[in-house]
């Protein structure tokens, strides 16, 4: 490169001088060209690699949420034992309008064809606006639906935090929870990646008899044998405006605009799940 | 190597450190070294970043309009931090998720500009280039004491390896919440610099204004109130 430049140096544009008009707007055309050619060879070449670590990454979170781990098998082979479905998020029934394995609620959420807008008193979790078809992932443990795993998020201090829930099969104990994208602070907010703080989820209850989100972050520790105990999660030390954040996108995800009206059905055990689904979802892998 | 390369790829690390001495890319090292492993590929991103800017300004320094030479610099930089970001994203996906905004903002690292404007500009290739390198890991050395102090004091361990077993795991440590907050870093870099300081006193600028001495109200009277 050096050689080239001291090679045209002797005639022609390069050997203008440097404060010359001509030159200053060649010499930023040409260093802009050059600049945007790396750039956008660079986003290109690794985009697929990029977009596969982000899918790995979803897959094995659902997997980590549902509690599945084996370290002989690929996070591929593992997610085949999940069976991915689409929801409907006002009627709460199953739908195939859209395929279930690639559809993305956060990605759809952006698209007008099927956004959503949530109003001031719906928008609970702060994020603008929702998809009209929600994902869930069931976990079967041989005929029976044994967990469900539902997308959240929510804006927490500094930013949407981005996870999935596992309830147990009644559609309202949760089984875990776990957080994969958010910018919280390190140390306080980001202590909701904490392993044993998304323990202490284990059991509790999303909502209350009568159907009602109610679970809650709440300060100061908890006493397990004290009533309600069930419907409280000890809040995180030094952040509370995340640990709202968390109570805030429970209410919204759970409640009536989200995933309430499927989580009714899975309460009152109207669900199809447990029948014909199973056999769609696999025919429809096979074939394509 | 000449004397010249050896200086610019030696003295960065301590004796003309760009934190210690120059006090420049404060901001990050602030924010990546709560965690060891974070701040260790933030070092890595850097030094690559400034290597490679300097190594390019250095190629071009030649036909470069001084009237636009900021924003050359400025384009190459941030060329040159996309595709570090880019190549994060692809190949250390957890990492890039724990730096977030933080290898965006080597752009705005005042090292990567004051490198590319002092030496770069003024220097052939192969100097600039290890000039680059040098100042990326002087940068490196005071953000791996800052990332093993904090992440040894503020969370009990190493690299995630646990060291010092923590009360909440039924340990003895209990951590320090403040290793986890910004403030310990400029602590951290300050007591740094104190103690380079104090091994090379050259470094230890000359004072802007003397100190008066306290009037000495015994002697003065009434008259010390009145400044």
């Amino acid at each position: 490169m050096k050689t080239n430049f001291s090679f045209r140096r002797q005639r022609g544009f390069f050997s203008l001088p440097n404060d010359n008009i001509v030159k200053t707007i060649g010499v930023a055309t040409l260093l802009c060209l050059l600049c945007s050619v790396i750039v956008s060879g660079a986003a290109t070449l690794l985009k697929p690699k990029q977009v596969a670590n982000k899918l790995l990454d979803k897959k094995s979170n659902i997997l980590s949420v549902a509690g599945i781990s084996d370290e002989s098998k690929s996070i591929d082979e593992l997610f085949s034992q999940i069976e991915a479905r689409v929801v409907d998020m006002k009627t709460g029934e199953f739908t195939d309008a859209v395929d279930a394995t690639s559809f993305d609620q956060r990605k759809a959420a952006n698209d007008a064809q099927y956004r959503v807008p949530l109003s001031k008193q719906q928008d609970l979790a702060s994020v603008g606006a929702i998809s009209k078809f929600g994902n869930v992932y069931l976990v079967r443990d041989g005929e029976n639906v044994s967990k469900i795993i539902l997308p959240i998020s929510g804006y927490g201090l500094w930013s949407t935090m981005y996870g999935f829930l596992a309830l147990e099969s009644d559609g309202r104990t949760v089984s875990s929870i776990t957080f994969y994208e958010h910018g919280e602070t390190p140390g306080l907010g980001a202590e909701i990646e904490n392993k044993k703080w998304q323990a202490s989820w284990n059991g509790k209850q999303i909502t209350d008899d009568s159907g009602v989100p109610v679970l809650r972050l709440v300060k100061g520790g908890i006493d397990l044998s004290a009533a309600g105990s069930e419907y409280k999660v000890d809040g995180l030390a030094g952040a509370t405006l995340t640990s709202n954040g968390v109570s805030n996108l429970i209410q919204f995800w759970m409640g009536d605009d989200a995933f309430g009206p499927y989580l009714e059905r899975v309460r009152s055990g109207k669900t199809q799940a447990k029948t014909q689904v199973k056999a769609s979802t696999f025919n429809n892998g096979e074939k394509s | 190597m000449s004397s010249e390369a050896k200086k610019a790829l030696f003295e960065p690390l301590v004796a003309n450190n760009p934190i210690a001495l120059q006090i420049l890319g404060i901001c990050s090292a602030l924010a990546v070294t709560t965690q060891l492993s974070v701040a260790l590929i933030m070092c890595l991103a850097l030094t690559s970043v400034t290597a490679f800017s300097n190594l390019s300004i250095s190629l071009v320094r030649n036909h470069v309009p001084s009237s636009i030479r900021i924003i050359v610099q400025m384009t190459i930089i941030a060329s040159l931090v996309i595709v570090v970001d880019q190549i994060l994203k692809a190949f250390a996906y957890e990492v890039s998720k724990q730096l977030a905004v933080f290898v965006g903002l080597i752009i705005t690292n005042c090292i990567v500009m004051g490198r590319a404007e002092a030496y770069a500009m003024k220097n052939g290739p192969w100097n600039s280039f290890l000039d680059g390198i040098g100042n990326g890991l002087g940068y490196s050395v005071i953000l791996i004491i800052v990332g093993t102090v904090r992440e040894l004091l503020g969370s009990g361990s190493l690299l995630g390896y646990q060291i010092l077993s923590p009360v909440s795991e039924g340990g003895w440590y209990v951590p320090n919440g403040l290793m986890l907050l910004a403030p310990s870093a400029f602590i951290i870099i300050g007591l740094t610099i104190w103690a380079i300081r104090s091994f090379y006193p050259e470094q230890v600028e000359k004072p802007d204004f003397e100190m008066q001495n306290a009037h000495n109200t015994s002697a003065h009277g009434s008259t010390g109130g009145a400044h």
